[in-house]
């Protein structure tokens, strides 16, 4: 039993940027973690006896047939005693997660910015432009209720919101995605580095990298490759550009860009665009606007990645449907209905990608297992949260010319 | 310690976006966080108590720097996480028979009173 409980968190590995916790500050966070996956265990379960017990009879009582669709299953089980019961708990503990974090983030700030500054004057590795606005789909709601989303600033040039979600993802994920909550990142490369041994991409870009966690250890992996990470958000990259200095990587640049307009890259110039766990936050429009981005700056022979939870398909049930979908509704996560309901793979194909070039690989975080258990799965699993994704790519073709 | 700004109300600041409602009594919303928070609370005050109690066996003396910096190896992180895990179940208790209850179909207490006095 020990050895599937969260480690404490203590066990995350202390860069210079990282907040420094202290010790009834790590004790909450410990708390989060398993408070969170108490309730995946031992009160999620009541949602599907609920809805079979009584939601489902009283549907079909009600319509003379089963529900079709998982929007169906969520507006009965909203009207639940028991399921509303245990989303108000979920809700609280993303709520605390916000609330802890901030606290520790906040009353060190002006440590925090002035070790950001020096970092990133030093490294030459941090480029912001003010003109970037923030898309509507950043700030309609604060996206996974953090407080000032990924770009809000509580003054001038701080690194609050980029702080804030470094330390609370060890919360969230219950340790899932390891010491350095860069779990996604790492399972990339170990599965490139499986899949092509020999593949050496010169130019990496990672559209929406937040805090760079996930591109970090592919660009240490690469050491040789010019990485360009980007995201909108400049309160995020000033925190990112700084942990990735403090943790010695000397190859990404972090740039004030939007996914959307990639047209400073000229086409081809990437051998490798990435997203992690991004394609949820857009909107219906952005999203194959940053599909066609992403397909013209890449190289012929090429790759293109997208992290992302598994997508709603008809081969999975309408009730895992539903309560993969609670954050969409309940922790201010917009899109995600939408963006898992979407075939990624006509929308990759939609891009010009032939549809033999497309693959969708399954790959789970590596951790230090020592130290971080791996995510649960199967019945235990977080549904949202679990640090297991689907891969959802592309080999660009070779132009003829070049094949022949 | 960031003295030029209000670090305490800062920190609470509510996410942009409407929160749903979860009772049909907002108090109940409200009494939620603050029991979950108690909860929390509870939780770190135990966790301190612990670190108290290692560092005191260890040393026999104890200043409050060592209490900040103490780090749970890999088998006392463990052995709290038992005990962590052990606390919620007291807290949750009353979530998790509801489960239980789910699970099996009991009668209300009425039926079995007028069951009882009948025969």
């Amino acid at each position: 039993m020990a050895s599937r409980l969260p480690p404490p968190y203590t066990a995350l590995t202390r860069h210079p940027m990282l907040p420094h916790a202290s010790h009834d500050e790590a004790a909450r966070f410990n708390f989060l973690a398993h408070f969170n996956r108490y309730l995946t265990d031992m009160i999620g379960p009541g949602n599907r006896l609920a809805y079979e017990k009584r939601v489902l009879p009283a549907f079909r009582a009600e319509h003379g047939r089963d529900p079709t669709h998982r929007h169906e299953i969520r507006d009965a089980m909203n009207r639940d005693s028991w399921h509303r019961t245990w989303s108000a708990l979920k809700r609280n503990s993303m709520e605390m997660r916000q609330h802890y974090g901030r606290q520790m983030v906040l009353r060190q700030l002006d440590e925090l910015d002035a070790m950001a500054r020096q970092y990133n004057e030093h490294s030459g590795m941090l480029e912001l432009d003010p003109s970037i606005r923030q898309p509507e789909y950043q700030t309609l709601v604060d996206i996974h209720c953090q407080p000032g989303g990924y770009h809000g600033e509580e003054r001038p040039g701080d690194v609050t919101v980029g702080a804030n979600y470094d330390v609370g993802l060890f919360a969230t994920t219950g340790g899932a995605l390891g010491g350095l909550n860069d779990g996604g990142g790492q399972a990339v490369v170990q599965w490139i580095k499986g899949e092509r041994p020999d593949w050496t991409p010169r130019r990496i870009l990672d559209i929406g990298c937040t805090v760079g966690h996930n591109i970090v250890p592919i660009a240490q992996a690469f050491p040789e490759a010019e990485v360009i990470a980007i995201d909108t958000a400049a309160a995020s990259l000033r925190y990112g550009a700084a942990r990735a200095a403090a943790l010695g990587v000397t190859n990404i640049r972090f740039i004030q860009a939007s996914g959307e307009d990639l047209s400073r890259w000229e086409d081809g110039y990437f051998d490798w665009v990435q997203t992690t766990m991004f394609l949820h936050e857009l909107s219906a429009t952005a999203l194959p606007h940053i599909l066609a981005e992403a397909y013209r700056v890449l190289a012929p022979g090429g790759m293109m990645l997208h992290i992302e939870q598994p997508q709603y398909s008809d081969d999975m049930p309408l009730f895992e449907q539903f309560l993969r979908d609670w954050d969409a509704f309940n922790n201010n996560e917009p899109f995600w209905s939408a963006m898992h309901e979407q075939d990624l793979k006509r929308l990759l194909a939609e891009t010009g990608l032939p549809p033999e070039s497309l693959f969708v690989a399954n790959v789970r975080a590596v951790v230090d297992e020592s130290l971080f258990p791996p995510s649960p799965d199967g019945s235990k699993e977080d549904y949202g949260r679990a640090a297991i994704w689907n891969a959802y790519g592309a080999w660009k073709p070779l132009n003829k010319a070049e094949a022949a | 310690m960031t003295d030029d700004i209000d670090w305490i109300k800062l920190s609470g600041r509510r996410a942009k976006g409407r929160r749903p409602r979860f009772f049909n009594d907002p108090a109940l919303d409200l009494l939620y966080s603050t029991v979950l928070a108690l909860t929390a609370e509870v939780s770190a005050l135990r966790e301190r108590q612990d670190t108290l109690e290692r560092l005191i066996e260890k040393h026999g003396v104890m200043t409050r720097a060592e209490i900040e910096s103490y780090e749970p190896d890999h088998r006392a992180g463990e052995e709290r996480g038992l005990a962590t895990r052990a606390f919620i179940a007291r807290v949750m208790r009353g979530f998790q028979q509801e489960v239980e209850a789910m699970e099996s179909s009991d009668p209300p207490i009425d039926d079995i009173v007028a069951q009882l006095s009948r025969k």
